[in-house]
């Protein structure tokens, strides 16, 4: 078990450089570079030569790439090349805000995904499941921007409950934070809670049909008892790992939905970081996107086998 | 917004005097009824005096990740108007883009307009307690000149040296003659920090206000500056800068009262927020416009001047006015000079739309092959749309127009200067000479379409070097004129700035360089109470 985790890790670390090399020669490959994007239409030749000799973007690439990674190593991901502020202090509070983010709408999506999951699986094809199924898909095929729209015309110009604006600052106590974030965290929960669900009601059914179902059934069980104790555990490794999908992107493909609500996490940090080619920016999220995605991904495999008595001993 | 709101509400702001409004009223043509109507709106509005106190809360697109609270880098209004409240320039830009005394008190030319004499304010501190000096303007002023990164590099290549002459006085020569030379040192990037600054990470400047807050593309806070030497301006207590690029974002943000002014208001939107009751649009016609290069190179097609002419009466100016802007801008005449620049040519013709005139020319032109327009969203919002417009356009002149989108990434170093012909726009300029200069100046760097021809150049020095404002009008007048039949760039149309704000926000006034009052809203504006 222990060697397993730790030949995940190697693998994932692997991974995470080989990401690195991706992005840097991904922004490599852009036309133009910082200094023309900075300076758009007041650029001179001259000033942008200056800029590019301050920047260091006059040397060649093999040159810049070793010499961020062997920092990065360090945990010194640099300087900002557009603002001259140190890359780690740029990132540290929106990775924060991307984190507290994704904590509270996972806080509010799995459990409800996965109770709604196993009540469609319980009633199965009553009208609640087909309500529930219909509705969930509704959500998650209507665009994630128009439900934020949505969301703000009705709940914060029309009735006034909850801001449209998530412009959360350090000092802010936990429950202005909780107020602020409550139209992006409930956009964010429509959009991933039909994929979980969807999974937690397919896999419980799929169990459904084994012999040791009807087993129990035939013993006299009630439906919701089967279920719960009987079928779901079974059905968990594929739960496990739809839900840390789900997680992944809730830190980091929610560019839109920081859009809508002004809110300043990670996504619009790389947007805005690719446009001007900084350089240390976007790898230093890039680096974290790769990690937050292999550490969900090991940690997903870690419960299936903590979930699975037969991979749990070692034999 | 007609001429005459637009002095009500310079007048409501304590811009300009009742005399000068009802002047100026009378003069675009008002009657003696119309007159005594807006003596009894000017009356009601009295009680809308500057009040000190308050936090103004702005919701400002135009910002990103990668802005700096460095003058050199500022690029976009949440850097202006972030920046102008802790930084103030020496000369500042007032109504009708008249040159004001800013920390330049006074000034003078010496004969010939290429020296001029600048007299700094005394007494003004730095918010770090140090006395403003000829020193520090010195400084400030080179951080834009030689080897810099600044935005400003272009048009302070015009000056040769600066020099101190006194502990409050700097004497700045010029390479070439410049009557209006004092509008150059308006230029947003060029701001007064205290002699060495080299690190703007903890800015100190001499503005109504002192960083509270900097979060780059997210927040700019601002509080009270205590020894603020103006008393005319800084009446806030505080402001807090949001940052909300995505305009619906923006708009709901002062809808449901989180914010009380907003930039940028979406054209398709702004009858609904005029029509609103207690929010107020500020329509500003500025200086912004669209252009598409026509680069008359030696060879190029677009040498040949009857197909430059085709295309100007080939468009349909109206309809970009129309569909693009919304109706919230007006129609250029092929020069860049905006209506509201004292010295817009008032006697030129619209170029009409006229299809007719255009098969004509093209036939006079010989021209028989594809035109190709490069264009990309990163120029403007729209400015794909616009191309695709003009290739319908011409066609009904016969003329045969690709459009090439092209990618927004690289679009500035790739595309613009180096395509034969490209949509993009420029910012207004605070001179009528100044615009003419950097945009179709002969050897400027931004001379996109390589305009040339010896009579304009004529006429462009002479304006630039004249110092009667009279004699420099009638040469402008001349100038605009050959454009608007001559130059290699069409100049489609006119864009107003669309500003909003809810009913606390007092002193919002028009202006024509940029958004948000030329981005002095916390310095100029004020909370109701």
């Amino acid at each position: 078990m222990l060697r397993l985790v730790m030949l995940r890790l190697a693998f994932g670390a692997m991974t995470v450089l080989a990401a690195s090399v991706l992005i840097f020669a991904g922004t490599e490959l852009l036309p133009g570079d910082l200094a023309t994007a900075i300076l758009q239409n007041s650029a001179t030749p001259e000033n942008v030569a200056e800029m590019r000799a301050q920047l260091g973007l006059d040397r060649p690439a093999p040159v810049r790439y070793a010499e961020w990674i062997s920092h990065a190593a360090q945990g010194d991901l640099g300087i900002s090349l557009s603002n001259q502020h140190p890359v780690a202090e740029e990132l540290a509070p929106r990775l924060r805000n991307s984190f507290f983010l994704a904590a509270f709408a996972a806080c509010v999506s799995v459990p409800l995904a996965v109770l709604l999951g196993l009540l469609a699986a319980i009633y199965q094809n009553s009208w609640y499941d087909r309500a529930v199924n219909f509705i969930t898909l509704l959500t998650i095929s209507v665009p994630e921007y128009l439900v934020g729209y949505l969301l703000v015309k009705y709940l914060s110009v029309r009735w006034g409950l909850f801001p449209s604006l998530a412009n959360v600052a350090p000092e802010n106590t936990l429950l202005e934070r909780l107020d602020l974030t409550f139209l992006p965290m409930l956009t964010l929960v429509l959009v991933v809670v039909a994929h979980m669900m969807r999974m937690t009601r397919a896999s419980v059914l799929n169990i459904m049909a084994s012999p040791y179902i009807e087993m129990a059934f035939l013993k006299g069980l009630t439906k919701s008892r089967v279920v719960v104790r009987h079928a779901f555990p079974n059905a968990l490794a594929p739960i496990i790992s739809v839900i840390a999908l789900n997680l992944a992107y809730l830190i980091v493909g929610v560019v839109v939905v920081e859009a809508v609500f002004v809110y300043p996490g990670l996504g619009q940090l790389l947007v805005d970081a690719v446009a001007k080619h900084d350089l240390p920016v976007v790898q230093a999220c890039g680096l974290i996107f790769a990690c937050v995605f292999i550490l969900l991904n090991l940690l997903a495999d870690i419960m299936a086998i903590l979930s699975n008595p037969r991979l749990r001993r070692a034999r | 917004m007609s001429q005459i709101e637009y002095l009500q509400k310079l007048h409501r702001a304590g811009r300009i005097g009742r005399r000068e409004l009802l002047g100026r009223a009378a003069a675009l043509g008002a009657s003696a009824t119309a007159l005594s109507v807006i003596i009894a709106t000017e009356d009601a509005h009295a009680a809308e005096t500057p009040r000190r106190g308050g936090t103004m809360r702005l919701g400002i697109g135009g910002g990103s990740t990668t802005d700096s609270l460095d003058p050199a880098t500022w690029n976009d209004s949440v850097g202006t108007t972030g920046g102008f409240a802790f930084f103030e320039p020496l000369i500042e830009t007032g109504a009708g883009n008249a040159a004001q005394p800013g920390l330049a008190a006074s000034w003078e030319a010496k004969p010939g307009a290429t020296e001029w004499v600048f007299n700094l304010q005394k007494g003004v501190t730095f918010h770090n307690g140090k006395t403003f000096t000829a020193d520090d303007a010195v400084y400030s002023i080179n951080l834009h000149r030689g080897k810099t990164k600044s935005g400003a590099a272009g048009v302070f290549s015009a000056i040769m040296d600066v020099k101190k002459t006194g502990d409050n006085q700097i004497t700045i020569s010029l390479k070439a003659a410049d009557g209006e030379f004092p509008a150059v040192l308006t230029d947003y990037h060029c701001r007064m920090v205290p002699e060495g600054t080299t690190d703007f990470t903890k800015p100190v400047g001499t503005g109504a206000f002192t960083v509270a807050g900097y979060q780059p593309g997210v927040r700019v806070h601002g509080t009270r500056n205590p020894n603020y030497w103006r008393k005319d301006r800084g009446f806030l207590d505080a402001f807090d800068l949001t940052v909300i690029n995505d305009s619906t974002a923006r708009l709901n943000a002062l809808m449901s009262g989180q914010v009380d002014t907003i930039n940028r208001v979406d054209a398709k939107v702004a009858n609904l927020i005029k029509a609103k009751k207690g929010y107020e649009l500020v329509v500003s016609p500025g200086g912004w416009h669209t252009v598409v290069s026509l680069m008359q190179d030696k060879g190029a097609m677009f040498e040949n001047h009857d197909l430059r002419l085709a295309m100007k009466y080939g468009i349909d100016r109206e309809q970009v006015v129309k569909t693009l802007m919304g109706g919230y801008g007006s129609v250029g005449f092929d020069h860049p000079i905006p209506r509201g620049d004292a010295n817009f040519n008032t006697a030129l013709k619209p170029i009409a739309h006229d299809p007719d005139k255009a098969k004509f020319h093209l036939k006079k032109s010989g021209f028989a092959g594809t035109v190709t327009i490069q264009s990309s969203d990163a120029a403007f919002n729209g400015a794909v749309d616009m191309a695709t417009l003009f290739q319908g356009n011409l066609a009904k002149a016969g003329l045969k127009v690709d459009v090439k989108k092209e990618p927004a990434d690289g679009f500035w170093s790739n595309v613009w200067l180096k395509g034969a012909c490209v949509v993009s726009y420029w910012a207004g300029r605070t001179t009528a000479t100044q615009m003419l200069d950097v945009g179709y100046g002969p050897g400027a760097p931004w001379n996109e379409s390589h305009y040339q021809n010896p009579k304009f150049t004529a006429l462009l020095n002479a304006a630039r070097a004249e110092l009667d404002a009279g004699k420099r009008k009638s040469i402008l007048f001349e100038a605009q004129a050959l454009m608007s039949d001559d130059v290699a760039a069409l100049i489609p149309a006119f864009r107003n700035s669309l500003d909003a704000h809810n009913g606390k926000v007092g002193g919002l006034v028009p202006a024509s360089l940029s958004d948000m009052d030329n981005s002095a809203i916390t310095v100029r504006g004020w909370m109701k109470a």
